[in-house]
C-alpha cells in the first residue's frame, strides 16, 4: 500500500470523508473516489452503480465496489440526481485503480451548488489522512 | 480412547509448559454460576462392536427394510447407486476436508465442484449453478427470496399447489417474519397449476416470482413454456422447482421454458435416501442475476504460471463478508453431495441419462395401465414422468397392508397432506421396480 | 526432530469431465427394461443432455486424480481456526451406511420406521442433556441454518408476547453468518466493540439493550478463543430488557461438560455436529446444525418433532405455536447418525476429556508461539489461539505469505483474517484428535517460517511451491467469472 506523501491528490477538486470526489464540470458534477480509497481497496472487480434518473440526498450510499474480499459502499459527496454512468467501468473496473481522478463513476446534476463548497480541499483531506 | 492421543506424560509435560497443574484448571476463566455440575445421563461408551450390534439392532426395528420394495418418492426417491458413486465420494481426501479456503490444497474440490456447476447447468438449462443448498425446500425458499431482491419493491410472491407441500410449509417459515406474502395457485383437474387468473387478479398484481413445480408433487409435467409467457407478461419472475432432476434427462429442461431461476432437490442422483438427508439442493439462473445469487460459486483462473485452476470466487455476495446485506446467511452446504451427483451425471453420460429416464418413465406407463385395468382410476389427466395419483374404486388400505406383508409399501396416501384427496395415494416407479412387483399390486387390487 | 513432513511427489494431470470419455460410453449398470416402451409426446421431449459419455475406469480415475490434489483431516493437520477439523471417526460412516438407515424413505408412516426415530428421539435427548437445555429441534442443516431458526424462534417468542422487535445486537467478533441470519428475520444488527481483553462489557450491553431489541447473539468461548466471562450478567441485562440470549455454538468444543448453556442464561443454542460431534466436513457440507432450547421456548421448535410414547416413537405434528419447517424432511439424517454414533462411542467421559485436550493443545501452541508471534489478547484462551502478522510487517510479510508456506511444510494453515478485529489475524484451532508429537512439528515449522520471514521473504511470498498449482488470480476470477464449462468445448 502507498505511503500518504505517495498519494495523487490533485487539488482542483473536492473530497469527503468517505475517500469520494467531486469535480465541477459545467453545470454538473462527477463524481469517483480518492486514490487513497482504491489503494485499500486493492484491486477492484466490480462497480455497482446506481440508474440514470436515481436522485440521492448529500450522504446516501449511491453504488459499492468490490474487490476480491471486501465491498465499499460508495456515498454522495452532494446531493443530486444522476444524469450519467460511466459504463466502460462495469467491463474495466481496474480503471479505478489505474486512474482514479479520470475514472469517474457517475455524473449528476446537483440539487443546489452551496454543496460543493464544504468539500475538503486536497490539503484539508490529507490532513484527515494523516488522522 | 481411541481418537484421543495423549499420554499422562504428555499430558502432564504440556501443562507444565503452559503453567498450570490440573487440566481442571484451564478453565479458570469460566465463572463457577456457568459451571455443568450435574452427572450427564448418557448410555456407557460402546466398543467399536458394541456400537455396530447396537446399530444393527436399531435396524432391526425398521418395518420396511433393505429389501423393500418403496413405490413412494414425494421428494425422496430410490434409484440405484452405483458402487463407484459411494466409493468415490467416500475417498477421505474429499470427506474430510473444509470448505476450499487454501484452493492450492483443495484443487480435487474445487475442480470437482465446477464440473458439478457445469453439468447441472447443462442439465437444466442454465447459465449458472451454485456450489449448493441444503435441500429442495430451503432452495425453494431462498429462490423467491431472491426474486424479491430482484424485483425490489415488489412484496409478494404465489407458489404452486402442486409444489411438495413440506417446501409451502418451508417457504412459510422462512418468509414469515420478513412481512413478504405468499400467495397459493390452485390446481386445475389435469394436475397443472392454474395460471390463468395471473394477469388480472389485483391482489397479485404486486407479485416478484412465481414459483412451479415440475414434474409436480402429483408428478404431473407442467406446461414450462407456457407459463413463463404467463408469468413473465405479467412482469414477475419465473421460478422452476423439482424434485427429481432425472426427469430432465427426458424432459424439455426448465431454462430452455424459460425459467429465470431453477432450483429443486438432487437427492436422485448418487445420494442415498437416509431417512431424507442430506440431500443436494442445485441452484441455478440465468447469467443477469448471478450477483444475486446465494450460496457458493467455483470459479476457473489462472496460477502464477498460467496453468488451469479453481478459486471460490464473487465471494462479496456471501455472510463473511457482506454479513448483514449478503444474499443468503448460508455458509457450510451440501459440498460432498454435490461432488456425489457430479460422479453419478458423469457415470450416466448424455447416452445414459436419457436411457435411465426413459426407463422410469416406460415403467411408470406400465404402472398406471396394469393399475387402470385393475380397476382403478387417474384423477388428473396430464402427463406425468415417475410419479401419479391413482384413485382405487373401494378402500385400498387392506390391499396396502397385504403388500406390506409381502415387503411392497404401495404409495403415499394424500390425505394428510390434501384432505381433500384422501384416499388417493401417489405412487413412484424408478428403474429399481421390477414388472413382477407391479403386476403384483395389480393382483392385490383386484383381489 | 523427524524429518519435515512436506514434500514433492508424482501427482497427476487429469482434464475436465468433458475432455474424457467417447460418446456411446457408460459408467454405471443400468436395468435392462421389462416393460414396453411407452408413447411419449413430442412436445415433452428435451434435446439430448449434453455430458460426456464416460466409461467406469474414466471415472474412476478421474476422481481419483482430483482426490490426490486434495487435503483432508484423514491427510494431515488442519488447526483451522474456529472450524473444528477434528478426525472424523470410520465407524461413523459404517452406522450412517447401514443399509435399513441409509435406504429409510422420510415419509413413511411411524410405525414403519421406528428405528430412524429412535435415532431421532435418543440424540435430542442427549443433545440436550449434553448443552443442559430442555428441548432440541434437530432440523437445521448446518449452523447458519440453526441461527435462522433461532431467530425465527425469537421472532415468534415476541409475536406470542405481543410487540415486535427490530434490532438486535450482534459483538464485532461474530461470525458473518449471525447478523446475515438476523437479517433474514427483519432484525437490524447494532455491533457491539469487544474491550481491550477482548471481552464484552456488560455496561456497554446494557446501554445499547433496550426495549426495540430482540436479544443478543453471542458465541461463547467467542472467535478470539477466549470466554465470554460476563456471559451471566449480559444475559440478566437482556432478559430485563425482554430480549432474548442466542448462543452461537460454532466453539462449543471447548467447553463439553464444563459450561450448561442454561445457567449462562443462553436461551436458544445451536451446535455443529460438523465441528463439536465429529461428523466430516466433506469439502464444504454437509453440517447438521439442530438447535437447543429452553422449556418456555420449546412451543416454538420447528416441526416435526420426535417423541415417545411407552416404548413407541413417533413424530409429533401439533404444535400450534412452532415456527414451522426449516427443512423438507429430518435434517441432514446421515449426519445425525455420525454425530449419535460419536455420542455412544465417546460417553461421558470421553466428550469432557475430549474438551479439555482440545484447550490442552490450543494453550500449549499459544504458550510455545507467543514468542515468535504477535499475541494481542495474552490471556488463558480456550480451544483456540488468535495471533497477527504484526512483527512480521517489517520484512512485508503478511498473514497469508506464512499460511501458503504453512502448505508446503504440509499443513493445513489457519483461519486467516478473522476475526475482523485482529489486522492480519491467524487463528490456530489444534482439536483434541492432534498429538503432541504432531503439535510439537507444527510449532517448530511456523517458528522456522517466522525466520525465514526475515532471512527469505521470497520464499514465503513464493509459496505455496510444491502443490498441484501455485497462487491464483482470483481477481482475474473476480471481474470475468467462469463458473461454468463452455458447452462446445468438448473433444467428443
Amino acid at each position: 500500500m502507498k505511503e500518504l506523501e505517495e498519494l495523487h491528490l490533485p487539488e482542483d477538486i473536492g473530497y469527503t470523508d468517505d475517500h469520494e470526489w467531486a469535480r465541477l464540470t459545467g453545470a454538473t458534477v462527477r463524481i469517483g473516489v480518492s486514490d487513497y480509497a482504491q489503494d485499500q481497496l486493492g484491486d477492484i472487480v466490480f462497480v455497482e452503480m446506481p440508474a440514470i434518473g436515481d436522485t440521492f440526498a448529500k450522504g446516501d450510499e449511491f453504488g459499492t465496489l468490490e474487490s476480491v474480499k471486501a465491498v465499499s459502499e460508495l456515498y454522495m459527496p452532494m446531493s443530486g440526481e444522476v444524469v450519467a454512468v460511466n459504463s466502460a467501468l462495469l467491463d474495466s473496473p481496474e480503471l479505478i485503480n489505474q486512474d482514479p481522478y479520470s475514472a469517474w463513476i457517475i455524473e449528476i446534476k446537483p440539487s443546489t451548488s452551496s454543496e460543493y463548497a464544504q468539500l475538503h480541499t486536497a490539503a484539508s483531506y490529507l490532513d484527515l489522512l494523516k488522522g | 480412547m481411541r481418537y484421543l492421543p495423549h499420554t499422562p506424560e504428555e499430558i502432564a509435560s504440556m501443562l507444565a509448559t503452559i503453567g498450570t497443574k490440573s487440566l481442571e484448571g484451564l478453565f479458570a476463566t469460566v465463572p463457577a454460576d456457568c459451571r455443568m455440575t450435574d452427572p450427564w445421563p448418557l448410555p456407557a461408551p460402546k466398543s467399536e462392536w458394541e456400537l455396530n450390534d447396537h446399530l444393527r439392532q436399531l435396524a432391526g426395528t425398521m418395518r420396511v427394510n433393505a429389501d423393500a420394495k418403496v413405490l413412494v418418492g414425494a421428494g425422496s426417491y430410490h434409484h440405484h447407486i452405483p458402487e463407484t458413486v459411494r466409493s468415490l465420494a467416500g475417498r477421505s481426501e474429499f470427506l474430510t476436508a473444509y470448505t476450499p479456503y487454501q484452493p492450492e490444497m483443495a484443487q480435487g474440490t474445487l475442480q470437482g465442484i465446477f464440473e458439478y456447476q457445469t453439468l447441472t447447468a447443462r442439465l437444466l438449462g442454465l447459465d449458472v449453478v451454485n456450489a449448493s443448498m441444503y435441500d429442495g425446500a430451503s432452495a425453494l425458499a431462498e429462490a423467491l427470496l431472491m426474486g424479491l431482491r430482484i424485483a425490489k419493491k415488489k412484496k409478494t410472491v404465489a407458489v404452486s399447489k402442486a409444489i411438495h407441500p413440506h417446501y409451502r410449509a418451508v417457504v412459510r417459515a422462512y418468509l414469515q417474519p420478513t412481512g413478504y406474502e405468499v400467495v397459493e395457485l390452485e390446481v386445475l383437474d389435469n394436475g397443472r397449476t392454474d395460471l390463468s387468473g395471473l394477469a388480472e387478479r389485483a391482489d397479485i398484481a404486486d407479485i416478484a416470482a412465481v414459483a412451479l413445480q415440475s414434474p409436480n408433487f402429483f408428478g404431473v409435467i407442467e406446461d414450462l413454456e407456457a407459463a413463463a409467457t404467463t408469468i413473465h407478461d405479467s412482469n414477475a419472475l419465473f421460478i422452476t422447482c423439482f424434485t427429481e432432476p432425472l426427469a430432465y434427462g427426458l424432459l424439455k429442461n426448465p431454462g430452455q421454458c424459460g425459467a429465470d431461476i431453477v432450483c429443486g432437490e438432487g437427492q436422485s442422483f448418487g445420494i442415498a435416501q437416509s431417512f431424507g438427508g442430506p440431500g443436494l439442493g442445485m441452484f441455478g439462473c440465468k447469467q443477469a442475476f448471478t450477483r444475486n445469487l446465494p450460496g457458493r460459486l467455483v470459479g476457473e483462473t489462472k496460477d502464477l504460471e498460467g496453468r488451469r485452476g479453481y478459486v471460490l470466487t464473487l465471494a462479496t455476495r456471501e455472510q463473511h463478508i457482506r454479513r448483514e446485506k449478503a444474499t443468503s446467511n448460508i455458509c457450510s452446504n451440501q459440498g460432498i453431495c454435490a461432488m456425489t451427483a457430479g460422479m453419478y451425471m458423469a457415470s450416466l453420460g448424455g447416452t445414459g441419462i436419457r436411457q435411465l429416464a426413459r426407463l422410469n418413465y416406460d415403467k411408470t406407463q406400465y404402472l398406471k395401465e396394469v393399475l387402470i385395468k385393475a380397476g382403478a382410476r387417474i384423477p388428473f389427466s396430464g402427463p406425468v414422468f415417475n410419479e401419479f395419483v391413482v384413485e382405487f374404486p373401494q378402500d385400498f388400505r387392506p390391499a396396502y397392508e397385504r403388500l406390506l406383508e409381502k415387503n411392497i409399501v404401495a404409495g403415499l396416501e394424500l390425505g394428510a397432506l390434501y384432505p381433500h384427496l384422501a384416499g388417493r395415494y401417489l405412487f413412484c416407479v424408478t428403474e429399481t421396480i421390477a414388472k413382477d412387483t407391479m403386476d403384483t399390486i395389480a393382483t392385490e387390487v383386484r383381489a | 526432530m523427524s524429518e519435515p513432513l512436506g514434500t514433492g511427489g508424482l501427482i497427476l494431470n487429469e482434464p475436465l469431465l468433458w475432455h474424457r470419455g467417447k460418446k456411446g460410453r457408460i459408467g454405471m449398470s443400468i436395468p435392462e427394461s421389462d416393460v414396453p416402451a411407452a408413447p411419449i409426446a413430442a412436445e415433452l421431449l428435451g434435446p439430448a443432455v449434453d455430458f460426456p459419455d464416460l466409461s467406469e475406469v474414466d471415472v474412476v480415475r478421474h476422481y481419483t486424480r482430483l482426490s490426490q490434489w486434495n487435503f483432508g483431516v484423514d491427510s494431515g493437520m488442519y488447526p483451522l481456526g474456529s472450524c473444528t477439523m477434528k478426525y472424523n471417526p470410520k465407524t461413523n460412516e459404517r452406522q450412517a451406511a447401514t443399509p435399513e438407515i441409509a435406504s429409510a424413505h422420510p415419509m413413511l408412516a411411524d410405525e414403519l420406521c421406528q428405528g430412524t426415530l429412535q435415532i431421532l428421539y435418543e440424540l435430542q435427548q442427549y443433545l440436550a442433556t449434553i448443552t443442559g437445555l430442555d428441548a432440541v429441534s434437530l432440523q437445521p442443516a448446518a449452523g447458519a441454518h440453526g441461527e435462522l431458526t433461532g431467530m425465527l424462534i425469537f421472532h415468534a417468542w415476541h409475536r406470542s408476547h405481543g410487540a415486535q422487535r427490530h434490532k438486535i445486537l450482534i459483538p464485532d467478533t461474530a461470525h458473518g453468518t449471525n447478523p446475515a441470519s438476523a437479517a433474514l428475520c427483519g432484525y437490524k444488527a447494532v455491533p457491539i466493540p469487544s474491550d481491550a481483553q477482548g471481552m464484552l462489557d456488560p455496561a456497554l450491553v446494557a446501554s445499547l439493550m433496550d426495549e426495540d431489541t430482540a436479544g443478543i447473539m453471542l458465541t461463547n468461548p467467542n472467535t478470539l478463543g477466549l470466554f465470554e466471562e460476563h456471559i451471566r450478567e449480559i444475559a440478566d441485562i437482556v432478559h430485563a430488557k425482554g430480549g432474548l440470549v442466542y448462543g452461537d455454538g460454532a466453539n462449543m468444543n471447548a467447553v463439553l461438560g464444563v459450561i450448561d448453556a442454561k445457567k449462562c442464561g443462553i436461551d436458544v443454542l445451536h451446535l455443529n455436529l460438523h465441528k463439536t460431534f465429529s461428523t466430516p466436513h466433506g469439502g464444504g457440507g454437509p453440517g447438521a446444525g439442530p438447535v437447543c432450547v429452553t422449556r418456555e421456548l420449546e412451543p416454538f421448535l420447528p416441526v416435526p418433532r420426535a417423541s415417545k410414547e411407552g416404548d413407541r416413537y413417533r413424530l409429533e405434528f401439533d404444535r400450534p405455536q412452532s415456527v414451522g419447517r426449516v427443512h423438507a424432511f429430518h435434517g441432514n439424517f446421515g449426519v445425525l447418525v455420525r454425530a449419535y454414533s460419536y455420542i455412544l462411542t465417546m460417553g461421558e467421559a470421553g466428550l469432557k476429556k475430549a474438551s479439555q485436550l482440545a484447550v490442552l493443545n490450543a494453550n500449549y501452541i499459544k504458550e510455545q508461539l507467543k514468542g515468535v508471534l504477535h499475541l494481542p489478547y495474552d490471556r488463558p484462551c480456550m480451544h483456540e489461539c488468535v495471533f497477527s502478522d504484526l512483527w512480521q510487517q517489517e520484512y512485508k510479510i503478511s498473514t497469508v505469505d506464512m499460511a501458503k508456506r504453512l502448505i508446503d511444510c504440509g499443513f493445513h494453515p489457519p483461519t486467516i483474517y478473522f476475526p475482523l478485529i485482529v489486522h492480519g489475524a491467524m487463528m490456530i484451532e489444534p482439536t483434541e484428535t492432534e498429538c503432541k508429537d504432531d503439535i510439537d512439528q507444527f510449532i517448530a515449522t511456523l517458528k522456522t517460517i517466522t525466520q525465514e520471514a526475515a532471512a527469505q521473504p521470497e520464499l514465503l511470498h513464493q509459496a505455496p511451491q510444491r502443490t498441484k498449482v501455485r497462487r491464483l488470480d482470483e481477481v482475474q476470477a473476480a471481474r470475468c467469472p467462469c463458473l461454468i464449462g463452455p458447452s462446445d468445448d468438448g473433444d467428443q
